[in-house]
């Protein structure tokens, strides 16, 4: 290990290790730290990514998918169910992956790259000079070193810490996160689809997510809005619903997690410091996926790092640039996300049930969300009229 | 001032420390760290997912 690096990136989950990869590619010396001993798990994900977004980044490989999909299905709480694909033409709209696989073949091909990696090496805090952060303390195996850095790219996760050394607010309030409970279930029938179940009944101010992975096993999890939380708890729902509908599935797993609802966050760089991921709160308000964004904004990030290198200057004046690219791009869609979320924690089933029945003999089953939501609007104004901003 | 973690319960997902207004809690591999800038607000005990935070006043 040396004791100082061009870039070094807290945390070795999908955004880290592309940003670690894209800066060592170029030639830059990086730092890859992950204060877990083992990258990738425990999981804190429900693990479904669209083919599109993926293959911008990695080839797809049979080691790390764990089911391939025909598309999704959303059930209204009364059972109504709508049936959508992200891809028209294909049968294969997207993939459960097995992150802990995953994640890990990622930072593999970061070091691979060239970048050093260090596992249950946790950041304790930042190194200031002349007004810029300068690297970071870590902590391996009981001991306290400082590691110098030019830039230092927040890839913490939910937990994120990264942020708030730097000064940056990243906290989240009850109604900026879902709380999520997943079982990894077996011995029941998965399908071919990534299946929703929305409204109070079964998730409030969020949903129920059934992710098929692979023959008879399926990621079964379930999210509420935090501010929602406290008397009802994700773990007690979804005990309740597997009872309930799922008497003869045999939890094999059991995981839990934080996922970002808030939308984009006023500030996501500082003089020598850059958040990526779920430290940015990148993850999409509506659907928490997040793995794609943050591998798109550590493309970016590492992009931009690469950059400053070249200009010497590792100020907010060059890493300006991430922030203006991120925005542009997933920035936008994670605002229309916050648009249609902030709704739909308003509606009641009854109305869940009515935007359900509107779509009767309309065929969905090729189309995305984006061009379901004009028909439903135009089917039903007065419910959601207040997305009125997004069609016109 | 500051919060009980039941560690039979806590499936240290991190969740709590991501919510915490004053940036009090840090998660260690699989344990909960408090430090003594808790304000026993209650956050983290109202969105864990699993109920294994008690907040003590």
């Amino acid at each position: 290990m040396r004791s100082s690096y061009d870039v070094i990136i807290v945390g070795a989950g999908p955004g880290g290790s592309i940003t670690a990869k894209t800066c060592a590619q170029a030639g830059l010396e990086v730092l890859l730290i992950e204060k877990r001993q083992e990258i990738g798990d425990p999981v804190r994900c429900a693990e479904g990514v669209g083919k599109e977004g993926l293959i911008h980044h990695i080839e797809p490989d049979s080691r790390w998918i764990a089911a391939e999909l025909k598309g999704s299905m959303i059930f209204a709480p009364d059972g109504t169910e709508i049936k959508m694909s992200e891809e028209a033409s294909s049968q294969k709209a997207g993939f459960n992956l097995e992150r802990k696989i995953f994640d890990r073949v990622l930072a593999q091909q970061a070091a691979m790259a060239g970048a050093d990696v260090m596992v249950k090496t946790r950041a304790t805090g930042l190194l200031r000079s002349n007004g810029s952060i300068s690297g970071i303390k870590v902590m391996y195996m009981g001991e306290v070193t400082e590691i110098k850095a030019s830039i230092v790219i927040g890839a913490d996760g939910v937990e994120s810490k990264v942020g708030r050394w730097g000064g940056i607010d990243t906290s989240l309030k009850p109604v900026d996160i879902n709380t999520c409970t997943q079982f990894l279930v077996s011995n029941i029938d998965a399908g071919e689809y990534n299946k929703f179940y929305i409204g109070e009944k079964y998730a409030p101010g969020g949903y129920l997510w059934l992710f098929p992975k692979g023959e008879h096993t399926a990621n079964l999890g379930l999210g509420i809005l935090g501010s929602k939380c406290g008397t009802v708890r994700p773990i007690s729902l979804l005990h309740k619903f597997m009872e309930t509908y799922m008497p003869q599935g045999k939890i094999i797993e059991m995981v839990v997690g934080g996922v970002p609802v808030s939308g984009p966050i006023k500030q996501t760089v500082a003089n020598g410091l850059i958040l990526v991921g779920d430290a940015a709160r990148q993850s999409d308000p509506l659907t928490g996926g997040g793995i794609i964004n943050a591998m798109d904004a550590g493309k970016i990030a590492g992009e931009v790092c690469i950059k400053a290198k070249e200009k010497g200057d590792y100020s907010v004046k060059i890493l300006k640039e991430y922030e203006d690219r991120w925005r542009a791009t997933i920035g936008k869609e994670l605002s229309k996300s916050l648009m249609i979320k902030n709704l739909l924690i308003k509606v009641s089933d009854e109305q869940l049930n009515q935007l359900a029945h509107s779509l009767s003999g309309i065929d969905t089953s090729k189309m995305a969300l984006p061009k379901v939501l004009p028909i439903l609007f135009k089917k039903n104004p007065k419910i959601l009229w207040e997305l009125r901003t997004l069609f016109i | 001032m500051s919060v009980i973690v039941n560690r039979y319960k806590c499936g240290y997902c991190g969740a709590c420390v991501g919510v915490c207004p004053a940036g009090a809690l840090e998660l260690v591999e699989t344990w909960i760290e408090v430090d003594n800038t808790c304000t026993s607000c209650g956050v983290c005990a109202k969105i864990c997912p699993v109920g294994a935070l008690v907040v003590i006043k």
